[in-house]
This record gives structure tokens, sequence and C-alpha cells, in this order.
């Protein structure tokens, strides 16, 4: 714990480093899936052969990817934030998918029937009632982008990777258990968040936690 | 269509009734392409503003397809549908579909959302102001038999009959001329059913709003309708009051459906009122001296005639009077009635 203590200012930063890389995996991830999903909701035919792809992204090894973007991006948390957006479309429109598609077919005929528009339907039936399910999408993003981000200090894209690599390569355990510490804490924490999101979310559909 | 006015129903409505509640379907088809035989062919048929219209029919008949052309959930391949003098298609569609309560069989209530913002949401989307809205929420309420208190529940909290209670007030909300009910109570328990057909008879009477009801149930349509639509396999069969649909079934299918072999079912699917309704002179009396009033003597206009039979056996008396529920005469009915109906059909005006 001495590492943590002599170097708060250190880890705070990186902390925020890492806090920082995974919002903006969120918010893209978010910017991409939402209307991806969305079109893959109403063209069922697409479903199959999009996802087959986001699944194919998902199975490239993390430091291979970052590697492999190098070439196009630099280094840096550009290509990070690159790699681990198309990472998170699987997580992400999976749950958006299945939000969107599992909204009671009555709930939808009968705002179509009392003349909502496309629009209207969206904001305030489909929206609110995937809700929970994109949120959850979210947090399978936040969680798996916190833990995949740590490698990404390989590629100079800073982070609590940065104490974990450093601390292996000068044997400094302290170093790494904080580094460790930190990453987990963050995990916890963006988990809870999100998880009272989706429970907030629920409640106000289902009137009770599930 | 061609007995279509054997019985005069103008006499059941006192109110002013305006007529763009008229539906007018015009040699209406549509085909799906999943099967070679349309859906719905040449359909041509008139709904009188003001009117309970049932569409009856096996699964499968054309008649929720026919009705969904009306707020345009289906568009018809061809023929044309008028709605008060305007054919459907010149008004944008959400404006139509804003002008027309919708009532479904699994409701589709939204479940995020707390009652009075369901019942108020066409309201909101026409523009109403919020003072015009509240009001009207409280006389829906008060008109579904649910109490304001419910306004802030959700859904999930109310019961299934209760729920469908809400689904119509939803859909009078923006007080519609015209109101497509999709078997809006094949999913409730038969008791619920039966007191939301009574209910949807008075809130008939009171509103004077043209509604046109999908049901299989032949006993529901019976009950409920001023006339009946049936269909099979997308065409028109008959098109009658219920009086006429027993006493003068066009064909055997008619017939099978009505079962009219049995002649207690065929009673049991005419009430009191059609009988009044089909009688030429109201005479209030036929003849003898008025008996004494004895509890369960009395008939009710919305009593069919197998009940009546049961209490003309009992009673026994030839006729019974009949009496609505402010206990105002309006007329007997005795075995004469029944001969006369089940014998020698009902002669044509």
């Amino acid at each position: 714990m001495n590492y943590l203590v002599n170097n708060f200012d250190v880890v705070a930063k990186l902390f925020l480093q890492h806090l920082q890389l995974t919002l903006a995996v969120i918010f893209f991830s978010l910017l991409i899936g939402i209307p991806l999903g969305l079109l893959l909701a109403r063209v069922r035919w697409l479903r199959g052969p999009v996802m087959s792809v986001l699944g194919i992204i998902y199975t490239i090894p993390s430091l291979s990817f970052f590697v492999l973007l190098i070439p196009l991006f630099g280094l840096g948390t550009r290509p990070a934030i690159i790699a681990l957006t198309a990472y998170a479309q699987l997580l992400l429109i999976r749950n958006w998918l299945v939000g969107l598609t599992t909204i009671e077919p009555a709930v939808l005929e009968a705002a179509r029937g009392m003349g909502l528009n496309g629009w209207q339907r969206f904001w305030q039936i489909e929206f609110p009632l995937a809700l929970p399910m994109l949120l959850a999408g979210i947090r399978l993003v936040a969680l798996s982008s916190i833990g995949i981000g740590t490698i990404a200090a390989f590629i100079n894209a800073g982070g609590l990777g940065v104490l974990l690599f450093q601390g292996v390569i000068t044997a400094n355990y302290d170093k790494i258990f904080t580094g460790a510490l930190a990453v987990t804490v963050l995990s916890f924490a963006a988990n809870y968040f999100i998880r009272y999101l989706e429970q907030r979310a629920e409640f106000r559909i289902y009137g009770k936690r599930i | 269509m061609s007995n279509e006015m054997i019985s005069s129903t103008a006499d059941t409505n006192i109110l002013p009734v305006s007529e763009s509640g008229e539906i007018v379907f015009e040699r209406v088809s549509k085909s799906f392409t999943t099967n070679t035989n349309p859906a719905v062919d040449q359909v041509s048929v008139k709904i009188p503003a003001g009117d309970l219209v049932v569409l009856l029919g096996p699964s499968g008949c054309g008649k929720t397809t026919l009705l969904k052309m009306v707020n345009r959930l289906y568009e018809p391949d061809s023929g044309k549908i008028w709605m008060g003098g305007k054919e459907i298609h010149t008004l944008p569609v959400n404006e139509l579909r804003r002008q027309i309560g919708y009532v479904i069989q699994q409701v589709g209530l939204f479940p995020h959302m707390t009652i009075q913002k369901n019942i108020s949401i066409v309201p909101h989307l026409l523009g109403w102001e919020e003072k015009q809205i509240i009001d009207r929420l409280e006389m829906l309420m008060q008109l579904i038999g649910l109490p304001v208190s419910y306004l802030p529940r959700y859904p999930r909290q109310l019961s299934g009959g209760e729920q469908q209670r809400v689904g119509l007030a939803r859909a009078l909300a923006a007080d519609p001329e015209i109101l497509l009910m999709d078997e809006p109570f094949a999913a409730v328990d038969a008791i619920n059913r039966e007191r939301l057909q009574s209910e949807l008879i008075d809130l008939h009477g009171k509103l004077n709003k043209t509604i046109l009801f999908v049901t299989h149930d032949v006993e529901e349509a019976f009950r409920l309708a001023t006339k009946i639509i049936v269909m099979r396999a997308g065409k028109l069969v008959q098109y009658g009051t219920p009086l006429e649909l027993v006493t003068q079934p066009e064909n055997e299918f008619i017939e099978d459906l009505l079962g009219s072999s049995n002649i207690l079912r065929k009673l049991s699917l005419v009430n009191v009122n059609s009988i009044l309704k089909a009688r030429k002179n109201q005479s209030i009396f036929t003849g003898g001296s008025q008996p004494v009033e004895r509890p369960g003597t009395v008939l009710h206009p919305e009593d069919d005639l197998r009940s009546v039979v049961s209490l003309l056996l009992c009673s026994g008396r030839d006729s019974l009077p009949v009496k609505d529920s402010e206990n105002h005469l309006l007329g007997t009915v005795g075995y004469s009635d029944l001969r006369e109906m089940l014998i020698s059909n009902l002669p044509s005006e």
C-alpha cells in the first residue's frame, strides 16, 4: 500500500484517464450502436449478417487488435478507443436489440393505432421500454472496456494498465497490487452505478426490481 | 344487403346523430402475400352513424382485416373507405388515427405510463390544454366506472377487466366519432366479460358513437349489436339486425353459425328489445289487464328470449311487461311474439 500512499496523485491521474477512456468508449458505442440496433430491429434480415460480423470482431484477441490498429491510427488513445468501441458493439447491440424486439406487439400496435408517428413511438414507447436492456448492455460495455482497457496501456493509451505493465517490468508488486486494486474499484463502482440506473428504469416498467 | 332495412333502427337514436360517424366500404379488397385467397374480397357495406355494428365470423374470415383498414393499419388493395363522407386516404394517416378510437384484445396499455398518462396521450398529441384534459379524465373515469384515485396508478396494478376499461377510456379520450374494437373482451374471464358487455351497451346508448366491433363469439355479437355483418372467407355473407339473422338467415352457413335447428339457442340470441323494435305498432298493452307486479315477472329489454320463455312458464301468464332500468313500461312480450317470430318470419316492410 506504500505505493498508493506515496503516489496518490499519479494513481488518481491514471484512474481518471481510465475513466475517460471508458466513457469515450461508451459514448462512441452508443453513437453507433443505438441507430444500428434500431435498424436491425426494423430490418430483420440484416440481423444475422451484422451480428456475425460483430461476433467475429469480438473474437480478435485484444492485444493483437490494438497492435493491428497502430499503422492506421498511430499510438495513444485513438486506436484504443476504436478497438474497444468495435468490441463493445456486440455486447451493446445484442442487448439493445433484445430490448427493442421483446416489447409486447400489442403495445406497439396500440401506439400505431392511436396515431403516434414513428418518432413519437420511439421516444415515448420504445426507448423507455427497451431502456433497461440498453443499460444492461452499457454495463457490459463499461466492464469489458475497463478490463480490456488495461491492456491499452501497452500502446500508450495510458490508464491504470500503466501501473500493471510498469509493475511487472520492474517487479514492483506494490505497484501491481495498487493498479489491480484501482481497476477493481473502478469496475465495481461502474457496475453498481449502472445497475442502479437499470433498476430505476426497470422499476418504472415492472414496479419491482428484477 | 337486400334486407338491410327491415326494422327501423331510427327510433333507438333519440340524440341527433352527426353523420361524421358514418363508415362506408366500397368494394374493398385486400390480399396478403402469404395467402393466395384474398383476406377481404369486394366488401361493400354502409355502417350508419351511431350504430354498434358487429363483424362476426370464424377466424380468418377477414373481419379484423376489414376493421384495420379503417384506421389504415392495413391498406386496401382496391376499393374505397369513406368516413363521414370523406375518403380516409385524403387525410394524413396519423391525423386519421387520432380521430378514431382503437381498442384491442390485449389492451396494449403502456406499462411505463400511469393510467392518467395512458389515457391523455391522444389529447396531448392533439394539443389540448391541460385543464381540458383534466376535466376529460375525470369524466372518462366516471364513464368507465373507475375511481379517480386510479389515475396515478400503473397498468400492472389493475386487474384485467380494469385494464380493458382503461383501454376503452384511452380510445375515447379525444372524443372520436368512431370506435374500432378488435375482440376487446376475448381475453377477459366470463363474469367480467358479461359485465363489460353490458357496460358497452350502456355506453353506446349514452355516447352515440359509431362502434365497429369484431368478434367470433356469436352470443357476444347478438348481445351487443344493432346490426351484424357476418363474414366468411373474406366475403360479406349477411348484414342485418340480430332478429333478421335469426328469422331470415341468408344461407346454411348463417343457420349453422346460429345453430338455427335448435330453437332454444335461437331464442337465446335475440333479446326483448329487438322484439319491441321490430314490432310495428308500439302499442303498450296487447290487451288484458295489467298483471299485478311480482318480483321476477318483469322483463328487461336486454333479456334474451330464452329466459323470457322460462319466465313466462314460471309466471303462468301469456305475456309479461317489459320495463327499463328506470322502471318505465316499454311494452309487453308474450308467447304470441315468440310464435310470430319463429313460425312465420316477420313481415318485411
